[in-house]
């Protein structure tokens, strides 16, 4: 049992990482007032990225590319959306649509179709010392890849800046009344401007996540839906960096779900499985949502 | 008129230069490329039916589809589930009858995928209205539901006799679609899918139901405060049909193309729908040239790829780019023409 345990609580931070990492990015972002539904395109371009960094200069390369990669990306939605006030849902669309196609055509073009075999250095887990010592939580929470000890930090510290710090303060009051905040002097697009690259740098290494610390090699549309969840985790984290965290985690756990039920031997169709997750967030999200805690300004432009 | 002439070169000559810089930069022969785009597009009468069109059918479709929500302030990003739950819809009317419907199968069917699509996006509907879920969101979980939910049909319940493949039974010949002429796929749905464009285009512009999704779409504010209209009331109304344009495209792809139900009945179809739509600038009559535009760019992509050797997937880049290149051009504030339900009051 305690094996199973541990196998369930591992599976959970795996997948809770990536989507953690993006969706306090993308929480940044709906803080001040702007929806990215281009997140799954700032995703599968930082895994990329991730990949070409990799294979030319190693692992920390792969998350430098992946970042780099994640902030273009998000800068082709922040011209078009805040620059040139396209519709925010529109332009998302079609940001997700670019992403796929540029990252698939450039695969091709560089790594030909024997990609599949190509073997890039990938982050070993780091076992933190005693921590990791602690029966069935240590492993699965402390012998992690290093990127997994980042997003440890940079919940309190996302919470700390949003809170505690007058840029925090000015990104919030943009989120809620652009208008008001113009009047005491704040630029609204550049605060935006601001949120939405910590956005591209939080997405594209959640990519990089994926390639470098997860699956070891890249796939065309390899982000397969993540950056739409991580919105979905935002709302059920209630904008709120803990609650983010708490939503990702919680995502993961539903996920991780069917390793302990095929335990117990529940005979469950492998595709309602996987179907759950989903559905699960659905229930949440109908529990959680009002429209008090959404940023009043959110999808406005 | 202008505006037309200016949309239409624009439209062809946007994704040509984008894609021959494509070419270029993968050092591919771009000559030999957007020549296998052209014949495997409109360069043969037997590639104009059986490639672009039969595409075409589930593109206009589910594309008027979003632009009724759309125009309504609703953010129906589900088109694709809805489109999955349809054909599902149809599978379960058309396999369960075992033939004793006769000749009211396919019809039966057809109705099962509106109904089917309607429902699906009724559960987003719901959502929204009584519980403030973001459709933008549920509508996206719903998508992962349905393409797991028909995943799971087709290895269990509906699976095909022999239980070795993810598919269900082939349709009888009654609940199939008939082919409009011999030697091509084209099939009778095309008439369907025309037909919806310029019936949408006369109930939006010209009944009093259509005003109201189309004030509720504007401002909804000044739509309920002014109008007396029942916004949630219209939204929930737009959203069913929009599902069920999207359930129809799902069922006529069925009974008119797959005759079988499986998992990847559609390759992205619904999502290809939404920038259909935003390249019709939501207009129903626009949405069938640009429903067969972009049906012509993903068939001359397949022969793309046979041919040139060139990545099919390279046309998402030419997808995307129309998007933004008509969101950037078409008005000097983009989009002024679009539903500002959402929009706050603007900055001075």
């Amino acid at each position: 049992m305690s094996e199973t345990l541990q196998a369930f609580l591992q599976a959970t931070i795996r997948t809770a990482t990536p989507l953690a990492l993006a969706a306090l990015g993308e929480m940044l972002v709906e803080r001040s007032g702007v929806i990215d539904i281009g997140l799954e395109g700032i995703i599968l371009c930082g895994a990329f990225g991730a990949l070409a960094g990799a294979s030319l200069a190693g692992v920390a390369a792969g998350y430098v590319f992946a970042m780099v990669s994640g902030v273009l990306t998000a800068m082709v939605f922040g011209w078009f959306a805040i620059r040139l006030r396209g519709d925010q849902i529109i332009v998302g669309t079609a940001v997700n649509l670019l992403a796929l196609g540029i990252t698939g055509t450039l695969y091709r073009d560089l790594y030909g179709t024997a990609g599949a075999a190509l073997r890039i250095p990938t982050s070993a887990p780091v076992m933190v010392p005693l921590l990791s010592r602690i029966p069935v939580v240590g492993a699965a929470l402390f012998a992690q890849p290093p990127i997994t000890y980042v997003l440890y930090a940079l919940v309190p510290a996302t919470w700390w800046w949003l809170y505690r710090t007058s840029a925090g303060l000015a990104l919030r009051a943009v989120g809620e009344r652009p208008e008001g905040a113009v009047v005491v002097g704040i630029d609204p697009s550049a605060v935006r401007w601001r949120a939405l690259l910590a956005g591209g740098v939080l997405g594209g290494l959640a990519g990089g996540t994926l390639v470098l610390a997860q699956s070891g090699t890249f796939a065309e549309g390899m982000s397969a839906g993540r950056g739409f969840i991580a919105i979905a985790i935002v709302v059920l984290g209630r904008w709120h960096p803990a609650g983010v965290a708490l939503a990702a985690l919680f995502f993961g756990a539903v996920s991780a779900l069917q390793f302990v039920l095929q335990a117990m031997g529940w005979a469950l169709p492998y595709q309602l499985f996987l179907a759950l997750p989903y559905l699960v967030t659905l229930v949440a999200l109908a529990r959680v949502s009002g429209r008090t805690a959404a940023p009043a300004a959110l999808g406005t432009t | 008129m202008r505006r037309a002439v200016r949309t239409v070169a624009l439209a062809i000559a946007a994704p040509a230069a984008v894609l021959f810089l494509l070419m270029a930069v993968g050092g591919h022969d771009a000559g030999a490329a957007l020549r296998a785009l052209w014949e495997g597009s409109f360069g043969s009468w037997y590639a104009f039916t059986s490639a672009t069109l039969v595409r075409a059918i589930p593109l206009i479709l589910a594309g008027l589809g979003v632009a009724v929500a759309f125009r309504a302030g609703v953010w129906n990003i589900g088109a694709e589930g809805q489109l999955l739950a349809g054909a599902a819809a149809a599978a379960v009317v058309a396999l369960g009858s075992e033939g004793t419907l006769g000749s009211a199968a396919l019809p039966l069917a057809l109705a099962a995928g509106i109904v089917g699509g309607a429902l699906w996006a009724g559960i987003a509907a719901l959502l929204r209205e009584r519980y403030g879920v973001l459709e933008v969101i549920s509508t996206i979980m719903l998508n992962f539901i349905a393409l797991y939910l028909v995943g799971y049909l087709v290895r269990g319940p509906l699976q095909e006799g022999t239980h070795i493949y993810p598919q269900s039974a082939p349709l009888a010949a009654a609940a199939q679609l008939p082919r409009m002429g011999a030697g091509s796929r084209l099939h009778w749905g095309l008439v369907a899918a025309v037909a919806a464009a310029p019936a949408l285009w006369w109930w939006m512009s010209r009944t009093a139901a259509g005003f109201r999704l189309r004030a509720v779409g504007a401002n909804a504010d000044a739509a309920a405060m002014a109008g007396g209209i029942d916004v949630p009331r219209v939204r929930r109304d737009a959203f069913l049909l929009s599902g069920a344009f999207a359930g129809l495209a799902g069922a006529i792809q069925l009974t008119g193309v797959t005759f079988a139900l499986y998992e990847d009945l559609s390759p992205g179809y619904g999502f290809t729908a939404i920038a259909v739509a935003l390249l019709a600038r939501l207009e129903p009559l626009a949405v069938v040239p640009a429903g067969v535009l972009f049906a012509a760019l993903e068939s001359g992509s397949l022969a793309m790829q046979r041919d040139a050797g060139i990545p099919s997937v390279t046309v998402s880049i030419v997808e995307g780019a129309l998007i933004l290149f008509a969101l950037a051009t078409w008005s000097r504030r983009p989009f002024s023409a679009m539903p500002v339900g959402r929009r706050a009051a603007e900055p001075a």
